[in-house]
């Protein structure tokens, strides 16, 4: 454990980078350890026009229809608490916020 | 000249629409919000380039946009980072909280399902959005679930109006096939502490204090899909309209029957007449004649386009009973769209002019209060409401 800060990259939907109106990828600091609640505690601070639509406000769980991908694993049923991988944390591979595909 | 601004909300983004006085020549700006589903925007009768809107998504949920200048710009009210204080840390502009709080939620939880169980309240959307006619602050939000919220800083922040689902018939609401939605607020012009709202499918309430306590407004409906047709609640009450310069006349288009109430709704009776079917969603009051009023019939419950592949608007200048077709410039052959609640709006001008929207993504204006329509524009996407603002 260390309060060592990691700059980590996330990549957000179409529709949220617009709203945080940002570019496809953006890279935050966050505190080690680095979990998934960090991450998405640094990108709503950041970005407070992102708060909810992520995450429900009162549960704090991930909403239904976006999953959370990270070197090329699907991270979105794992404990918010537990630890990203290496390559996340040392900024090699960033963390995707998907959108479950829906069309017609 | 007056120019008139059309807030066209549809299923993949906002559109504005502006024409002068002449409403012959208009400018489409938008989309905004691209992509998202746009239920409701409506502008402030105080300072009419305050305009609110809600945006919504099956991914991302609810948000709260607010715009300051006639919808040039907007934002999601006090989550800007460079905002200081007091609007920083962030407003949490798009929380809807139901109030169940023992002190003023009573807590109330549950609600009746489509199978006849007790269902938690869910919050999904805000349909309606009803901004203060006296304080550009202040705006009423519609949600489905159920329930009214009120914001007091211009959407920054959301409280219930708990009283509403508390007053005592709450656990026997249920949705109707397009939710539980409370999609009608109106605000009575000469009476501060009245209020009316309207939920499908559980039928209009009144207030008559600000809100602190509710009561059914449901006499005289009578509705057959339900087991008890006259029931205090129940009803599949589509939408409401009722002109400003008479408060307390009240015009609804109810799932089936067009209904009228002289008493504030404390009483109804049908006014359908004449109409090919008194199936329909929109409703709407003359600017200037408040016996003047229109809907768009459509076929029925289980065919939700109009009678015949006929588009027709169809107008009633006594009040109800007596309806006549207008059809000048709407499509009379093989049209198959709907017309939604909330989706036909008037202006204020001297000669008052109509809008709807349509699923098909058309707006249709007339500028002579029914007699002959056009569209603004053909191809949006499906139109989930039209409001009108009459500027100076």
């Amino acid at each position: 454990m260390s309060d060592a800060l990691r700059s980590v990259r996330i990549i957000l939907p179409y529709h949220l980078r617009n709203l945080a109106h940002v570019g496809a990828e953006v890279a935050l600091p966050v505190a080690e350890p680095v979990t998934m609640r960090r991450v998405l505690d640094a990108l709503e601070g950041a970005y407070p026009m992102l708060r909810g639509t992520i995450r429900e406000y009162e549960t704090g769980e991930r909403r239904a229809f976006l999953r959370f991908f990270a070197c090329e694993e699907d991270w979105s049923h794992e404990p918010v608490d537990a630890e990203l991988p290496c390559a996340v944390k040392e900024g090699k591979e960033p963390l995707l916020v998907i959108g479950a595909i829906a069309g017609g | 000249m007056s120019t008139v601004r059309v807030l066209v909300g549809t299923r993949k983004g906002a559109f504005i629409l502006t024409s002068d006085g002449k409403r012959q020549d208009w400018k489409v700006d938008g989309p905004h919000f691209a992509g998202w589903e746009i239920y409701h925007m409506k502008g402030s009768p105080v300072d009419p380039d305050r305009i609110y809107a809600s945006q919504t998504s099956g991914w991302f949920g609810q948000l709260l946009q607010c715009s300051t200048d006639g919808g040039k710009s907007w934002e999601q009210p006090g989550v800007k980072p460079e905002d200081a204080t007091p609007t920083w840390p962030p407003a949490k502009s798009n929380r809807f909280l139901y109030d169940v709080s023992p002190e003023t939620g009573k807590p109330l939880t549950t609600h009746q399902w489509y199978d006849g169980t007790q269902h938690p309240w869910e919050f999904k959307r805000v349909w309606h959005l009803e901004p203060s006619l006296t304080d550009a602050e202040t705006v009423y939000a519609g949600v489905e679930d159920a329930a009214l919220f009120r914001s007091t800083d211009g959407g920054k922040n959301w409280n219930e109006l708990a009283g509403l689902r508390g007053h005592g018939t709450g656990p026997k609401w249920q949705p109707g096939a397009g939710g539980m939605c409370l999609h009608t607020i109106i605000l009575d012009p000469a009476d501060p502490n009245r209020i009316y709202i309207a939920i499908s499918a559980a039928g209009a309430f009144r207030t008559d204090d600000g809100g602190a306590t509710w009561k059914p407004i449901n006499k005289g409906l009578v509705s057959n899909t339900i087991p008890n047709p006259t029931a205090e609640i129940g009803h599949c009450v589509h939408h409401v309209a009722m002109s400003p310069a008479r408060p307390g006349v009240l015009f609804m288009q109810k799932h089936w029957d067009v209904m009228r109430s002289d008493d504030a709704g404390e009483s109804w009776r049908e006014v359908s007449g004449n109409l090919p079917t008194d199936f329909g969603f929109a409703i709407d009051v003359h600017a200037h004649e408040p016996e003047t009023l229109y809907v768009v019939p459509i076929t029925s419950d289980s065919l939700h386009f109009p009678p015949e592949g006929k588009l027709r608007v169809y107008r009633s200048k006594t009040g109800g009973h007596e309806w006549e077709p207008l059809t000048k410039g709407l499509p009379q052959q093989n049209c198959y769209v709907n017309v939604l609640r909330d989706a036909m709006a008037v202006d204020s001008l001297d000669e008052c002019g109509v809008y709807f929207g349509t699923t098909g993504g058309q707006v249709y204006a007339s500028a002579d209060a029914g007699d002959n329509w056009k569209p603004i524009v053909h191809d949006l996407p499906g139109v989930l409401s039209v409001e009108v603002q009459t500027l100076a």
